[in-house]
């Protein structure tokens, strides 16, 4: 698909990386488009952070092409890094020194930038300004780390795994930082396994599966292209008749298993009453209703018939 | 500032903050010389010349002994004399023999009765008119400069040194790769060196205080002499601490683990601590390893420090241990940059 602003800023082509005899990344294209949070979805061992370290010059791939704002890393390294901002998925920053001496360390490695203040703010750490980094929650050290990221007021923001580990609150938090960096036009590659993240902060996103790319789309073409958006369960005191649920328009793909019934529906507000009065019909009655909307996982489990955080 | 500046300026200043604000690393480095220097110099101290006791059986023998400074006489009774004698109180008995002689009765297998029996036998002979037909005088080693102290501490300063370097530097690079804290640094625009530059600038500060410390105690409590330059002094000093550095960053340079790293830095410098004359002089090892050990980083070092401290040497007169330490510090540091694992 042509990209309608200009050049794309991220461009991969072909990326292929082996450790030894694990191929982590293969054969993977992909295209970050300006202003857009992309995001790689998949389960640990999917390729994600090896894709995002070859895209940030950490790691060299064994072939394929990355073309970074323009620029190559094999030419220009010294010139792309005062552009990127960059977080890794484990790093511990020094536990001895403050919140704003690290940062002001970071800050020195670029030539522009807003004052270390000034990104304290932005991640909410004021009240942290002169602890020490051992002090810190996780959420807060991971805020740390994403300011760490932006006192070079990058063109590129690598996030990999942002909210790993964090707690709900924290990764809330996080998430409202992430989303003012998007509304401020910044270009986002983030890795997650979580889907919810995916759907809430992504414009679009490539699920990752064995270093593949097996999906590519918004989070809402994804859903919608295993083609169904809601799912009903139900529970009842008798297994009921299924060819009789099958026959109501809209039902598709009913499965009883264990007392539970599951199917896919298209249109909620006419298939629940007409799921209700074909029990009544059939005198069951219902312990139990559940119904949700098909999410990144449910795709990621019709395209691999496995779960994102299986293992 | 310029950029790069203060790029190098942040990175020193962060190890310097790492450094004083572990408060073990402090201990080992500015306590722990200190006690080992005042361990040492109270074991092997200089003790005052001994006096021996020994008895003389009557009064005449009992003056002529009299004149040896080194003994003390008592005159006792010959049987009491022969008790004393048996039971150690007396290291010698001197009593009357036929026509003027003496006889000497001591424990041949005592050394301080052999002793005992040159002192008196000299004295009586003195006493008894003998003229020594070669004349001769005492000059003893008890001055500042050629004790066992002074060989020590100029020792301890090199051993210190070393060590410092080794440990601060090997231990905060692995632990900086172990936390993925090197990654973390390679992703942002700061040149590389500067990162390996840093410790040794962070270093030099802490230099000061590291020598001064050991230096300061060798002269006040036990008169320790500079006798060289002090300038030279200061450049040995500051060489040997960034040659050490660069060793440092060299053997942490493809580390993983503290294990691992605990160990190769053990190895590096366990030769060094036996071989280089921190505690014994060097030349008790075999003529034909001297090339070898004189060739060692830790060997320069301590034989430029004592050459300047104790014999006022100036830098031109230790210029082949300057060239030692040199070699090693720009073939370690370029070493350490090429090998150095960056993630």
């Amino acid at each position: 698909m042509p990209d309608p602003g200009g050049k794309s800023p991220l461009r991969v082509r072909q990326l292929r990386k082996t450790y030894k005899d694990v191929v982590a990344v293969d054969g993977l294209d992909m295209e970050v488009r300006a202003a857009e949070c992309f995001g790689l979805l998949g389960p640990n061992g999917a390729g994600k952070t090896t894709t995002m370290e070859i895209c940030e010059g950490l790691t060299a791939a064994d072939s394929g092409e990355v073309e970074l704002l323009g620029m190559h890393w094999e030419r220009d390294a010294p010139q792309l890094r005062q552009r990127l901002g960059i977080q890794l998925q484990e790093t511990q920053l020094s536990e001895k020194l403050t919140v704003s001496e690290t940062l002001r360390l970071f800050r020195s490695f670029f030539q522009q930038g807003p004052e270390v203040a000034e990104v304290i703010g932005l991640v909410q750490l004021q009240e942290k300004a002169d602890s020490r980094v051992g002090g810190l929650s996780g959420g807060q050290k991971q805020r740390l780390a994403l300011a760490c990221a932006l006192v070079g007021e990058p063109d590129f923001l690598f996030l990999d795994e942002p909210t790993t580990g964090l707690d709900p609150q924290a990764r809330r938090q996080l998430w409202e930082l992430i989303e003012r960096f998007k509304l401020a036009g910044r270009t986002i590659l983030l890795t997650t396994h979580y889907m919810d993240e995916a759907e809430r902060l992504c414009d679009r996103v490539a699920i990752m599966d064995h270093g593949k790319v097996i999906a590519l789309g918004t989070p809402r073409e994804l859903i919608a292209s295993i083609g169904a958006e809601h799912l009903v369960e139900f529970s009842s005191a008798r297994v009921p008749d299924a060819t009789g649920l099958a026959e109501i328009e809209g039902i598709r793909d009913v499965h009883a298993e264990n007392g539970t019934v599951r199917m896919q529906v298209t249109e909620l507000h006419r298939a629940v009453p007409a799921l209700l009065s074909e029990m009544a019909r059939q005198g069951i009655p219902l312990t139990e209703l559940r119904t949700h909307s098909a999410t990144l996982e449910d795709v990621f489990v019709t395209l691999t018939g496995r779960h994102l955080r299986d293992e | 500032m310029p950029f790069t500046e203060r790029v190098l300026a942040q990175l020193t200043l962060v190890r310097f903050r790492e450094f004083i604000r572990e408060p073990e690393a402090l201990f080992w480095v500015f306590v722990f010389p200190i006690l080992l220097a005042a361990g040492l110099g109270i074991a092997f101290r200089n003790r005052p010349p001994e006096v021996l006791n020994i008895a003389a059986t009557t009064p005449e023998l009992a003056r002529s002994l009299a004149g040896e400074k080194l003994l003390r006489v008592d005159q006792l009774p010959q049987a009491e004399a022969e008790e004393a004698l048996r039971v150690g109180k007396v290291a010698l008995v001197a009593g009357p023999g036929t026509n003027g002689a003496v006889i000497y009765a001591y424990d041949p297998t005592n050394p301080e009765g052999r002793t005992a029996r040159m002192l008196a036998d000299g004295a009586v002979e003195r006493a008894a008119g003998r003229a020594d037909p070669v004349a001769s005088t005492d000059r003893l080693l008890d001055q500042p400069g050629s004790r066992y102290i002074d060989f020590l501490i100029p020792g301890l300063v090199g051993m210190n040194l070393m060590g410092s370097a080794m440990w601060g530097i090997g231990f905060t690079i692995v632990d900086a790769r172990r936390k993925k804290l090197i990654k973390r640094m390679v992703a942002t625009p700061m040149p590389r060196h500067y990162y390996l530059l840093s410790f040794i600038l962070s270093r030099l500060c802490l230099l000061v205080v590291e020598v001064g410390v050991v230096l300061g105690f060798g002269a006040l409590v036990f008169h320790v002499p500079v006798r060289g330059p002090f300038t030279g002094l200061a450049v040995l000093c500051v060489l040997g601490s960034m040659l050490f550095c660069s060793l440092g960053l060299l053997t942490a340079s493809r580390v993983q683990t503290i294990e691992a790293a605990s160990g190769l830095m053990n190895a590096v410098m366990m030769p060094m601590w036996i071989c280089s004359g921190v505690f014994f002089s060097a030349q008790r090892f075999p003529d034909a390893v001297q090339p070898l050990i004189k060739a060692l980083p830790l060997t320069a070092v301590i034989d430029a420090l004592r050459a300047s401290m104790l014999q006022g040497a100036g830098l031109a007169q230790v210029a082949p241990q300057i060239a030692v330490m040199g070699a090693w510090l720009v073939v370690c540091f370029g070493l350490a940059l090429k090998l150095f694992r960056w993630r």
